[in-house]
């Protein structure tokens, strides 16, 4: 039998308010996979990634870590569990410097006090894995370019070696190059066993990198994909809605007038 | 390529191989002074001017006054004013805490008109023991503090509404427990009295603590180069920590020159000191303070990286609440008495506008709590050297008032250029 997925959601539901937002999700994660997520603007996406990553957790629905139900409710729990998060916002303290936003909540103390000379020496060790270029780490996050900065949230979400790594738009702010960086990073990480979730709106970085495509559609699953057979335009009937089977216009709204 | 970034964005930083070929100490000075001037030219594009227009704006009210009056500058007069800048001084180093937050606490001055009232009427009144009386005093500000802490922290109302709720219910019920009786007399030779009265008049002290001070910034910033240097890190050079050990040595030991030509070391400005450096320490070295500066760069951040908010924002207003208290027992103990004033009028306004003119961002997560030694002492140079040259009040508001809106403005457009900066 195949090993359980590390990371596995079924029928997660999310609401804010009276909107459901999430309703019935599945979704798998297995080590040494990326998975892309698909959909429209307010599909979703950036909310399931807040469910897993604890922000927001869901209201129903279970959450499995390789097989066995896990519960999520705070982001402390996902970190614990090994699931990091690279937010589409990055979610940086603008005035801590590199150092500061790499290590924080995760400070380490020597004597009681901060040992900033161990964390600048790691966050320096980790960021030369990451890119050529590393920025001013004693500065402050605010006057790093936004390149720089994503490559900052990446380095501290590499931080704790986790098993599941969410990325949200990781290379939308960025320019050639760096999107070529990240990618190779995500390429790399794939192959040290991770599982990677991408959200992405460019279907080349999707073609090139991921091994399966979830698509969500209002907030529901509207199919699954094998990256390698599926074509481009399946893809993208499915995240368009060309190819749900619903009404686009509920019957009941003419029969008023 | 990392290194050379690291070195043109620090000069007086440098590489373990570079530094042995150069021995001769005036080239070491010229070196130092130059990496200075690099790492200035980096703040000022980047908006962090730092210590440097509160020193500026300090020199420039020194010369004036001192040239308006030969006295202004003896050393009787420094040595009141190092006592002066004490009460507010202390209230200031918890607003530094709040605004780091980037929020505002408007019951400080309520707070420490409270603890100085609880104190009163406990000692003087029911003839409490001092030492408990002062324990208990502070401890009421630590829990008014805590309780505003909580309910912004739980609520998110703006804390500047909740600690005006505090100003008014804190100021009620120091009236309520002060009663009819008005003013209290405290013991003139009583601990609380001596607070501000005592000085250590053996030369010793003065220079001991000028000694202590210069060798811990030495120690503090060699240990950090040995450490960095053992692992191959960028350090600072020897002459750098020579030059900064030595500008601390200069300013330190002429402090205490000063203070022992009139009658020593005043115990007030040691503990104000002491205090200072120690919150200093737990903001910038500590888990705690790194917390409390991250929830200034973003809440929302903070949250996502598993910050425990509410914990932070409470024991941040409760530091303010605790300082306060302790602040307004040295202003009760500067004039030996509690009355149904204590706490109110300008006290408030002045312990938040050192703070901010002393270089703490009123946005929130940056600045330190030297920035309210600085700042007050800048509110007490003006107040001080008015009342030597007799100029009316009405001058020392508006004066005040113009520094205090040139640090908002220099605050407003650091945040500027930082963000334009990021944008580059």
């Amino acid at each position: 039998m195949a090993a359980p997925p590390l990371l596995a959601l079924r029928g997660v539901c999310k609401r804010f308010g009276v909107v459901e937002v999430l309703k019935n999700i599945e979704l798998e994660i297995h080590a040494g996979q990326v998975v892309a997520l698909l959909g429209d603007n307010g599909a979703g996406k950036s909310t399931l990634v807040k469910v897993i990553s604890g922000v927001a957790p869901a209201e129903r629905g279970v959450i499995e870590w390789e097989g066995r139900t896990v519960h999520i409710r705070r982001p402390h729990d996902a970190r614990n569990l090994g699931i990091a998060t690279v937010y589409q916002d990055l979610a940086l303290c603008g005035n801590l410097d590199v150092v500061g936003n790499v290590f924080l909540g995760r400070e380490i103390l020597r004597y009681g006090f901060l040992d900033e000379v161990e964390m600048e020496r790691r966050t320096r060790h980790l960021l030369e894995r990451l890119t050529r270029s590393i920025p001013d780490l004693r500065g402050p996050v605010v006057s790093l370019s936004s390149g720089q900065r994503q490559t900052v949230a990446i380095a501290r979400s590499l931080l704790g070696e986790p098993r599941v790594l969410l990325l949200d738009e990781p290379t939308a702010a960025l320019g050639f190059e760096q999107t070529t960086e990240v990618l190779d990073l995500v390429d790399e990480l794939r192959d040290r066993g991770l599982g990677v979730l991408l959200i992405s709106h460019n279907m080349g970085d999707v073609k090139a990198l991921a091994d399966r495509a979830a698509v969500l559609r209002l907030g529901r699953n509207n199919g699954f994909f094998d990256v390698n057979t599926a074509s481009q335009e399946q893809i993208i009937s499915s995240i368009t809605g060309a190819t749900e089977n619903v009404p686009r216009r509920p019957a009941h709204r003419e029969a008023g007038w | 390529m990392v290194k050379e970034m690291r070195g043109a964005a620090d000069g007086s930083w440098t590489e373990p191989a570079a530094e042995a070929d150069r021995s001769d100490p005036r080239r070491a000075v010229l070196d130092a002074v130059e990496g200075w001037v690099v790492v200035f030219r980096r703040k000022l594009s980047a908006g962090e001017l730092g210590w440097l227009p509160v020193v500026l704006v300090l020199a420039t009210v020194w010369i004036i006054f001192q040239s308006l009056n030969d006295n202004f500058l003896s050393p009787r007069n420094l040595s009141n004013l190092s006592v002066d800048i004490v009460g507010t001084g202390l209230i200031a180093v918890g607003i530094v805490f709040v605004l780091l937050l980037g929020e505002l606490d408007l019951s400080v001055g309520s707070i420490s008109g409270l603890a100085a009232a609880v104190f009163a009427v406990l000692n003087v009144n029911n003839g409490m023991p001092e030492w408990f009386a002062l324990v208990v005093a502070v401890l009421a500000g630590t829990a008014a503090g805590t309780v505003q802490g909580y309910s912004f922290a739980k609520s998110r109302v703006p804390a500047f509404v909740i600690t005006l709720a505090g100003l008014l219910t804190w100021n009620g019920i120091m009236l309520y427990i002060l009663g009819t009786s008005g003013t209290i007399n405290l013991d003139e030779n009583g601990l609380v009295a001596k607070l501000t009265s005592h000085y250590f008049t053996n030369d010793a002290a003065a220079y001991g603590l000028a000694a202590v001070a210069t060798a811990l910034v030495f120690l503090v910033a060699h240990q950090d180069r040995r450490r960095r240097k053992a692992v191959g890190m960028p350090h600072r050079s020897l002459r750098g920590i020579a030059v900064r050990t030595a500008v601390a040595a200069v300013i330190a030991f002429s402090t205490a020159y000063v203070l022992n030509s009139f009658q020593g070391l005043p115990l007030a400005l040691l503990i104000f000191l002491v205090v200072v450096a120690g919150l200093d320490v737990v903001l910038r070295r500590t888990h705690y303070g790194r917390q409390v500066y991250a929830l200034g760069g973003g809440v929302e951040a903070a949250r996502r990286a598993s910050l425990s908010v509410t914990r932070v924002q409470t024991a941040v207003l409760a530091v303010s609440g605790t300082m306060a208290a302790i602040g307004g027992l040295f202003l009760a103990s500067r004039i030996t008495s509690v009355s149904q004033n204590s706490g109110s009028g300008v006290l408030l306004l002045n312990a938040i506008a050192a703070a901010v003119i002393g270089g703490t961002s009123l946005f929130g997560g940056r600045g330190t709590t030297w920035s309210a030694v600085l700042g007050m002492l800048v509110i007490q140079s003006i107040a001080s050297g008015m009342a030597i040259t007799d100029t009316p009040a009405a001058l020392q508001f508006m004066i005040t008032g113009g520094v205090l809106f040139a640090a908002v403005m220099i605050d407003a457009l650091a945040r500027r250029s930082q963000e334009a900066h990021g944008r580059a």
